[in-house]
């Protein structure tokens, strides 16, 4: 595993690091295979990978979402904080200050917008949840005007602002978006990631985001790791990554001349044995 | 006129203890998608354990309804815990099974610790005849109806207002995202359990103090099947009104068309409903969109 260029990598003030955790589905799927990675506090990380490489797994192993779904870290540890958490239940993870906006938004379909928010700050004791629905509401004015209205059928972009202002409400102090350009237009995507950058310099929420869009990743991202088939595979600053050959082509689709390729010739390559030492 | 009012008074009776009945069932199913066929020996243990602590300890009736309520309370998590959560991941055929099996069990300790014999119940709620629009009704079904109305409204007001009630209905819709905010999946089935069996220990005392202690309490819980088939299976307010509707076209059926009709009458109801609209009045129809 090697920087993309001589930089030291980012390592003051981490928040959350993975040390070489495995995770195993049913007992017998290895799906991650000694992956690690470091989030220090108040910064946006980037984790990107093609479908299947295990971004989403690396998230659930940490929020504490395996269990539902059969899963489990047999190897390593995640610590959050100074404390090993990895064999915390869900609540108990949310309550220490991380949360996680699921892939595929999940917003709770029959429920109004509004009270998608008020489950989302369950965790909260304090009483100033009123304030921060209208924190969320300054975000995302078109949450507001659509508060009342059941959350199965807002459309796509207002159900990921959604999903987002839920995070909001129980104020983490590490916030995992997983794939939040999923499905949504260009411009919508930009004014996500925008907000999502906002909210990192207005509240100083530690940001880890997954995202198969490389190039936007990169453009919010403080560092960022690449991920293929359960470990990283490269890690660096943006604008390092950047220049990295194997990123500009199989990431942000750019020939060496600079050229964009279109999505078809990118796709084509699946397997990326060069990053596989 | 009288007929029709003391047909109507009686009707929401039963509706509304129904109804109370019927939002337990609705809880269970909404939250963890179990069919409760327990949720009549629900009613039956509400109504012995009131008459055993009122007519056999002497109670006052307060203390006695609230140990019967804390009992209730017990008996659901107990439910919840030994018997359905082993269960999960079960096909769904064999939760049933379960619960049928809980009901005659439940039954069968019924029916040995008081026997098979129907008692008079301690009359705690009066119930001397008064006197609306020209009908006669007891008190105590004026009662029963106040009773069960304002525990509905309680509850309503609790799904839709209190956050541990916003999250059993996000519980509901998605379990895995509700554990990612924290929301504890087990304690809201115990929840949703422990409404179940209270509300419908209420349910089971309101029905004994009209008609007695005994076996039948169960039946009057059968009958929230054709309840809630007509109000969704997954709607709080079709309980509600499910229920009352049941309870009034019974009533009015055995009153102007003939007693044993009335009986038969909501499992009509019941198959039609099947077949016109199988998610209920108010049943959520699934929502999908791209
Ligand atoms: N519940 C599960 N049981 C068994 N295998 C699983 C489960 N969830 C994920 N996997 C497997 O683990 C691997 C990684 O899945 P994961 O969802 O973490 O990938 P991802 O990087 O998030 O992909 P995508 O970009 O498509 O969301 C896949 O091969 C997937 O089939
Ligand atoms: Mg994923």
């Amino acid at each position: 595993m090697t920087g993309a260029d001589s930089r030291p990598p980012l390592t003051e003030g981490i928040m959350l690091t993975l040390n070489n955790i495995e995770v195993i589905y049913n007992d017998v799927i290895l799906v991650l295979k000694g992956m690690s990675i470091q989030v220090p506090e108040g910064k946006i990380v980037g984790l990107l990978g093609s479908n299947g490489a295990g971004k989403s797994t690396t998230l659930k192993a940490i929020s504490g979402l395996l269990k539902p779904e059969d899963g489990e870290v047999t190897d390593g540890s995640i610590e959050f904080l100074g404390e090993t958490i990895h064999h915390k239940d869900a609540a108990d993870i949310v309550s220490r200050g991380i949360f996680q906006v699921m892939e595929g938004r999940r917003v709770f379909e029959h429920l109004t917008a509004e009270e998608n928010l008020i489950a989302g700050g369950y965790t909260r004791r304090d009483s100033n949840a009123h304030h921060d629905i209208e924190m969320v509401y300054h975000y995302f004015p078109r949450l507001k005007e659509r508060r009342h209205q059941t959350a199965g059928y807002l459309s796509g972009g207002e159900q990921q602002m959604l999903a987002i202002g839920r995070a909001l409400m129980a104020r983490p102090k590490l916030m995992m978006l997983d794939e939040p350009s999923l499905g949504l237009a260009p411009l919508l995507v930009m004014e996500i990631f925008d907000i999502v950058k906002r909210i990192n310099k207005e509240h100083g929420t530690t940001i880890l985001i997954v995202e198969q869009n490389a190039n936007l990743t990169l453009g919010v991202a403080d560092y960022a790791y690449i991920m293929e088939n359960g470990r990283i595979v490269l890690e660096g600053y943006p604008a390092d990554l950047r220049e990295n050959a194997d990123v500009r082509e199989f990431y942000l689709g750019l020939t060496e001349v600079g050229q964009r390729k279109s999505y078809r010739d990118v796709k084509h390559y699946k397997r990326r044995k060069r990053w596989l030492s | 006129m009288d007929l029709f009012i003391q047909l109507t008074l009686t009707g929401l009776t039963n509706g509304a203890i129904l109804a109370l009945a019927a939002l337990g069932f609705v809880l269970i199913y909404k939250s963890s998608d179990v069919l409760n066929f327990a949720q009549g020996e629900f009613l039956l243990v509400g109504a012995y354990v009131t008459f055993a602590m009122l007519a056999q300890f002497g109670l006052h009736w307060t203390l006695g309804m609230a140990l019967t309520i804390l009992i209730a309370i017990g008996l659901g998590v107990l439910v919840e815990r030994l018997v359905l959560r082993p269960m999960i991941g079960e096909p769904i055929i064999s939760v049933i099974m379960v619960t049928i099996g809980l009901s005659s069990l439940l039954k069968a300790i019924v029916s040995t610790i008081w026997g098979n014999l129907p008692k008079a119940f301690p009359p705690f709620i009066p119930s001397q005849p008064v006197q609306i629009l020209g009908a006669t009704v007891g008190a105590d079904r004026l009662w029963a109806i106040v009773i069960a109305m304002l525990l509905l409204g309680i509850f309503t007001f609790f799904f839709r207002r209190s956050k541990e009630g916003i999250a059993m209905r996000a519980v509901a819709d998605d379990q895995q995202a509700a554990l990612s905010m924290g929301i504890s999946v087990k304690k809201i089935f115990a929840w949703a359990w422990s409404i179940a069996a209270a509300t419908a220990a209420i349910g089971g005392v309101l029905v004994a103090n009209i008609v007695g202690v005994s076996g039948e309490l169960a039946n009057f819980g059968v009958r929230v099947f054709p309840v809630v088939i007509l109000g969704g299976l997954d709607s709080i307010p079709g309980a509600i009104i499910g229920g009352v509707i049941i309870g009034l076209l019974e009533s009015y059926t055995g009153g102007y068309i003939g007693q044993g009709l009335n009986q038969v009458l909501p499992f009509v109801v019941l198959i039609i409903i099947l077949m016109i609209r199988p998610y209920g009045l108010f049943g959520q129809e699934i929502i999908e969109r791209v």
